[in-house]
């Protein structure tokens, strides 16, 4: 197979008045693999993935979806490129089943409705009107709708948002099965696990630019293990610190009275850390060591600021 | 190792498509008890109120109450379709984000939007149906002429006040839609000439009524089954009206 990019983005730009959503967003996402767009509320996850689906035009940079222009040729790509929105986009009048029956009617072979039926779990609920289900099944079923088509690129907002764990393992399930088939899935979360249990790649997203991507391997690892967590009074010395510590070790407060220390972090690293809190009387309240996950890695990048 | 990726499933053909939309947004309106209320039920219980209820003396100018009447019941029927129950319709849709979803699979905008014109045109159908069946077993007799230039009106009526529904419901919030819609169908069908013949309205009313899509509606409609003939200052009321919305929901619709 070729390995043209599924999709390729380049410096989009996407304002809401004065504001920009999204300022300078690089992406690519190849067949066969699930790319994760991965960041906090507001970052411009969403944008990003309205832009691609040609729902909005975007103000600078280049989209190219399968090799095409999103808007431009949405002729070509309506066809080729599934959709699960975020907010659903479901009727809520209709029942389940002649939701997913009337989406399907768009396309020349859609898949067998039974077996997506069956596999997602919408046999017990397919009689009820959309508006009575529950956020779970709904979900479900746009991503049903999603994939009627047999899509080489499928879009997936929030794919697991309000669900239950049975309902995302089948989706997960699912997705991986999609990407065993060649599909190119992009899927938006800011759930650590989902990014972590699916992605091959992920993309770290704040304030609209990219901040980090790699496998999650290639985040986490960033070279070393572990990381040491420290939450004391705000301001310390952190490059005394650091000296104090020893080589290869860096310091950083992430937020006001919370610091990390990043590197090959050892026995005798706990110990000169509680040799130079004592030498200047500040008492820790909490020190953790241990591997950092990608929850570490984000919050790390992204801040532990509330938004 | 990927295996060989299945081929897309591939764009059904556009008219069937199209046909799909059009059972999908008929369907919608005609299944949702509310829409049925204000497209079906009102205006047959107008008609049978009006024409069977001794409590209005108006001249009906020597015509019969129900030949008098039943146009503007039609006119005001294509109005409740056309403009209240799919503008309703449209508004939750939007907020909702089923327009963006269908608008994403190869139905796409233009079908979307096709589809959503032709639903209104089944609904209208099932509304003339019933409400002209209603007023034969009334009494009404209508001629061959007439009713193939009241279709005429009725449909240039439809694309005017779908128009209107596409620009509101593309532009105000669900809940102010739900409001304006009902309200604007209300004064119209008191007030714009519909029911009542706009000649029939105080002082200036009369010809700011045949300026709107309403009075030229119903004028159009009266004067297809009580003459025979279509006027022409109706016709052109309604085009421009129908170009002039047009293009606001064209420019001004907005998806998100």
């Amino acid at each position: 197979m070729p390995d043209s990019p599924a999709l390729e983005i380049s410096d989009l730009v996407k304002r809401y008045g004065d504001r920009a959503v999204v300022d300078g967003l690089d992406l690519v996402a190849h067949a066969g693999q699930v790319t994760a767009v991965l960041g906090p509320n507001g970052a411009g996850k969403t944008t990003t993935i309205e832009c691609c689906e040609g729902l909005r035009q975007a103000d600078e940079g280049t989209v190219r979806v399968l090799g095409h222009d999103p808007i431009l040729d949405a002729h070509h790509l309506r066809p080729r490129v599934g959709v699960m929105l975020q907010d659903g986009g479901l009727p809520t009048g209709i029942r389940a089943a002649d939701m997913l029956a009337h989406v399907s009617r768009m396309y020349a072979r859609p898949r067998d409705l039974g077996e997506l039926t069956e596999r997602l779990g919408l046999g017990s609920f397919a009689r009820t009107t959309v508006r009575r289900l529950s956020g779970g099944q709904r979900q479900r079923l746009a991503l049903a709708a999603a994939i009627v088509g047999h899509p080489e690129l499928v879009f997936l907002d929030e794919p697991s948002a309000g669900m239950d764990p049975q309902s995302r393992h089948a989706v997960w399930e699912l997705v991986r099965e999609l990407r065993d088939e060649g599909v190119a899935v992009v899927l938006t979360t800011h759930l650590m696990d989902e990014a972590e249990d699916l992605a091959d790649h992920v993309v770290v997203v704040d304030e609209g630019r990219v901040i980090a991507q790699g496998s999650v391997r290639d985040l986490v690892a960033d070279g070393d293990d572990s990381t040491l967590r420290l939450d004391a009074e705000p301001g310390l010395d952190v490059d005394g610190l650091a000296v104090a510590l020893g080589d290869g070790l860096s310091v950083r407060e992430n937020a006001p009275g919370a610091y990390v220390v990043i590197g090959a972090v050892q026995p005798a690293t706990v110990a000169a850390l509680g040799a130079w809190l004592a030498a200047r009387e500040v008492l820790a309240t909490r020190i953790t060591v241990g591997r950092r996950t990608l929850e570490d890695v984000f919050l790390d990048l992204t801040g532990r600021d509330l938004r | 190792m990927t295996t060989p990726l299945a081929p897309h499933a591939g764009a059904a053909p556009a008219w069937q498509r199209f046909v799909a939309q059009t059972g999908f947004e008929a369907r919608a309106i005609l299944r949702n008890g509310e829409q049925l209320m204000v497209t079906i039920i009102v205006p047959v219980l107008v008609l049978v109120g009006l024409t069977q209820v001794d409590v209005l003396d108006i001249d009906t100018d020597g015509l019969s109450p129900i030949d008098f009447f039943t146009p503007g019941v039609l006119a005001l029927a294509v109005m409740t379709s056309s403009f209240t129950s799919q503008a309703i319709a449209s508004a939750f849709d939007r907020r909702n984000g089923v327009l963006r979803l269908l608008s994403t699979t190869p139905l796409g905008r233009g079908g979307l939007l096709a589809g959503k014109v032709a639903g209104v045109v089944v609904v209208g159908a099932v509304q003339v149906l019933v409400i002209g069946l209603t007023a034969i077993a009334l009494g009404w007799r209508p001629d061959a002429l007439g009713v193939l230039l009241a279709v005429v009106a009725m449909l240039l009526g439809t694309a005017a006040f779908t128009s209107l529904a596409l620009l509101v419901a593309g532009t105000l919030r669900a809940e102010a839609v739900l409001a304006v819609a009902n309200i604007a169908l209300l004064l119209l069908a008191l007030g714009g000439g519909v029911i009542v013949p706009a000649d029939r309205l105080p002082g200036p009313m009369e010809h700011l009524a045949l300026l709107l899509p309403s009075g030229a509606l119903g004028e159009a409609m009266r004067q297809a089954f009580q003459h025979g003939t279509l006027p022409a200052w109706s016709i052109v009321v309604l085009v421009g009206w129908t170009a002039a919305l047009g293009w606001g929901a064209a420019r001004l619709f907005r998806w998100h």
